[in-house]
């Protein structure tokens, strides 16, 4: 697969300080996230690829160019969504929208039809012709997310897009970033410090701790190994036999405390089966579960690795 | 696609020219400029002066209107020489600085107040191109006030005159034009780099006159007080007028300038002076752009 960004032992300095060090990587998903804590380099990562900040050192790629070199080919792929209010107050939505349809490079009508396509995709019909200046903080949100998707970019860059969202807003903005996703039109860059936005809506993951890489996931290739983690909750403490005879069944497992397990499946080995074998020997399973958050186990696990602080 | 369909799709279609999406800037701007009745009017005033020109020299050049108002020695009254171009721009520049004290302001501001900036530049649109955009928004303006009519004039007198009129006196042509271009790049850098720093319109409004006004005040103050000539060099009427005239006469000196564009005969300081000012607030207006046109803040 085409790698979206490729980074070449990039760094970054502002006002004298280090932001990003050193960063190596190849992101070739459909959907990527730059999971981190706040100050961790997640947008500054953004604004050197989209040619705000120079590099100090080494070198970063969109779709193979060079964004120093290229930078203005490389802005004209992205569409842009930023993390803060970035909107003209006193002109109206749809007329703000077209203006940046056709600064992408749009003609005039197509940037005006395509304005109005994105004001109602992203559910703001209604208050196209409203000035942005009295929008609500959710629907500035929408209409910056109409403004980065009006001029049909390849790759879009959004940046805590559910920043000051309500829960049903959020859901809706959640909602609409699957929906493109999985058009498979747009590669889309995720920039994110809240885990459940990365886990909904991406399928690789970035982690950035003080500018370095801390992890870097495939989410789909853990989902599909989680699938074969399983807790188990029996009852009583006397399961000896039912582990000896999960790992006679090809099991990992790991005893806990209070008749919990934890185990690894082999892909031969079907659910139903565990049910079977705790049938044989009389042991009552109280609970089964998937292991779930499993990015929150490779964030925390990332945050601690270095120097064990978050 | 009908709207109704709400989805997304890719844009497929052919793109514009880098040129083409420079002038998407001053479309804008016309459009919004259109909306102000009072800055129109205003715009339209400005050319009742080179209406009047226009009429004196077609006057001047018919016989049958000198008749008519029985007045034959016009011709005498007002000379078509380089006093009267010059004078001609120097009332239109400080129209231009009109014109750029209400409409510049308005232009990066709004752009700065919320971010939106980083819209502009995250689009294939650099930062010399976005001050490009919203110069040559002060600039299309104020050409049409300045040297547009005065080469226009400068045809007219000479296609009345004659064709030896026009190739005695082309320093007048070389020199309006000239003078017209340095008079409107410094106001749009000022204006720009004012609108870029100051947020609120009127404020940055009234700083153009105060940087017009009280440097030429200053320096009168400086002159008095020092019994020199020196205090010029802190005007920027003064040095923008002292250029003028070497533009328009050359060493031979014989006017004081244009109106509000004063360069005393016998007050002169060195032109490479003159030069020197001009280019360090050029340089000044520009640092400001660099600090302020951006695409993301630096914070220390």
């Amino acid at each position: 697969m085409e790698p979206v960004i490729e980074l070449d032992g990039l760094e970054v300095c502002l006002g004298g300080r280090p932001i990003l060090k050193k960063l190596t990587a190849k992101l070739t998903g459909r959907s990527i996230g730059l999971l981190g804590p706040n100050g961790a380099g997640k947008s500054t990562l953004l604004n050197t690829l989209l040619g705000f900040y120079e590099p100090a050192a080494g070198a970063a790629r969109v779709f193979g160019r060079d964004v120093r070199s290229n930078a203005r080919e490389v802005r004209g792929m992205i569409g842009y969504m930023p993390e803060n209010d970035a909107f003209i107050a006193n002109m109206s939505g749809v007329r703000f929208v077209r203006l940046m349809a056709e600064l992408a490079g749009l003609p005039p009508a197509h940037a005006l039809e395509r304005a109005h396509e994105a004001f109602f995709y992203v559910g703001l019909g209604e208050v196209r012709y409203r000035a942005l200046g009295t929008y609500s903080l959710g629907m500035k949100q929408s209409a910056k997310l109409a403004q980065a998707i009006a001029h049909g970019p390849k790759l879009l860059f959004l940046d805590e897009p559910t920043n000051g969202l309500d829960p049903p807003a959020r859901s809706r903005m959640i909602q609409l970033i699957q929906e493109i996703r999985d058009r498979g039109d747009l590669r889309l860059i995720l920039s994110s410090h809240l885990l459940h936005d990365v886990e909904e809506c991406c399928d690789e993951v970035l982690i950035l701790k003080d500018g370095s890489i801390a992890a870097f996931c495939n989410l789909e290739e853990e989902r599909r190994s989680n699938r074969r983690f399983l807790e188990l909750e029996t009852r009583g403490e006397a399961n000896g036999d039912f582990l000896a005879a999960l790992e006679r069944e090809g099991c990992e497992t790991a005893p806990g405390a209070q008749g919990r397990i934890k185990l690894v499946m082999p892909d031969s080995l079907d659910v139903r089966r565990i049910y079977e074998i705790a049938g044989a020997r009389n042991v009552q399973l109280r609970r089964l579960n998937h292991k779930r958050d499993s990015l929150e186990d490779i964030f925390l696990k990332a945050m601690e690795a270095a120097d064990g602080r978050l | 696609m009908a709207v109704y369909k709400k989805v997304y799709r890719p844009y497929e279609g052919k793109l514009t020219s880098r040129f083409a999406r420079l002038m998407v800037i001053p479309r804008y701007a016309f459009e919004e400029m259109q909306r102000s009745r009072f800055l129109s009017i205003f715009y339209v005033a400005t050319f009742l002066y080179p209406l009047v020109c226009a009429l004196i020299i077609y006057v001047q050049h018919n016989a049958s209107a000198l008749q008519l108002l029985n007045v034959q020695n016009a011709r005498n009254l007002i000379s078509i020489n380089v006093t009267f171009f010059l004078s001609l721009l120097g009332w239109q520049s400080v129209m231009a600085l009109f014109i750029a004290a209400f409409i510049g302001p308005g232009q990066v501001s709004p752009d700065l107040a919320n971010n939106g900036l980083s819209l502009y530049l995250a689009r294939p649109f650099s930062r010399v191109d976005y001050v490009a955009g919203k110069m040559s928004i002060l600039v299309i303006l104020m050409s049409l006030m300045t040297w547009i009519p005065g080469l226009l004039l400068f045809l007219l007198q000479g296609y009345l005159e004659g064709w030896s009129w026009m190739a005695d006196n082309t320093r007048i042509a070389y020199a309006f034009f000239v003078g017209s271009w340095i008079w409107i790049l410094l106001l749009s850098l000022m204006a720009l780099a004012l609108s870029a720093w100051v947020k609120w319109k009127p404020a940055a409004g009234a700083l153009m006159f105060v940087v017009f006004f009280v440097t030429s005040a200053f320096g009168a103050t400086i002159n008095a007080v020092q019994r020199t000539h020196w205090g010029n060099l802190a005007s920027l009427s003064y040095l923008v007028g002292s250029i003028w005239v070497q533009l328009f006469e050359g060493t031979h000196k014989s006017t004081n300038g244009a109106i509000f564009f004063r360069s005393p005969i016998g007050e002169e300081c060195p032109l490479w002076l003159c030069w020197a000012g001009l280019l360090s607030v050029v340089a000044i207006c520009v640092y400001m752009l660099a600090r302020k046109i951006r695409g993301a803040e630096v914070v220390r």
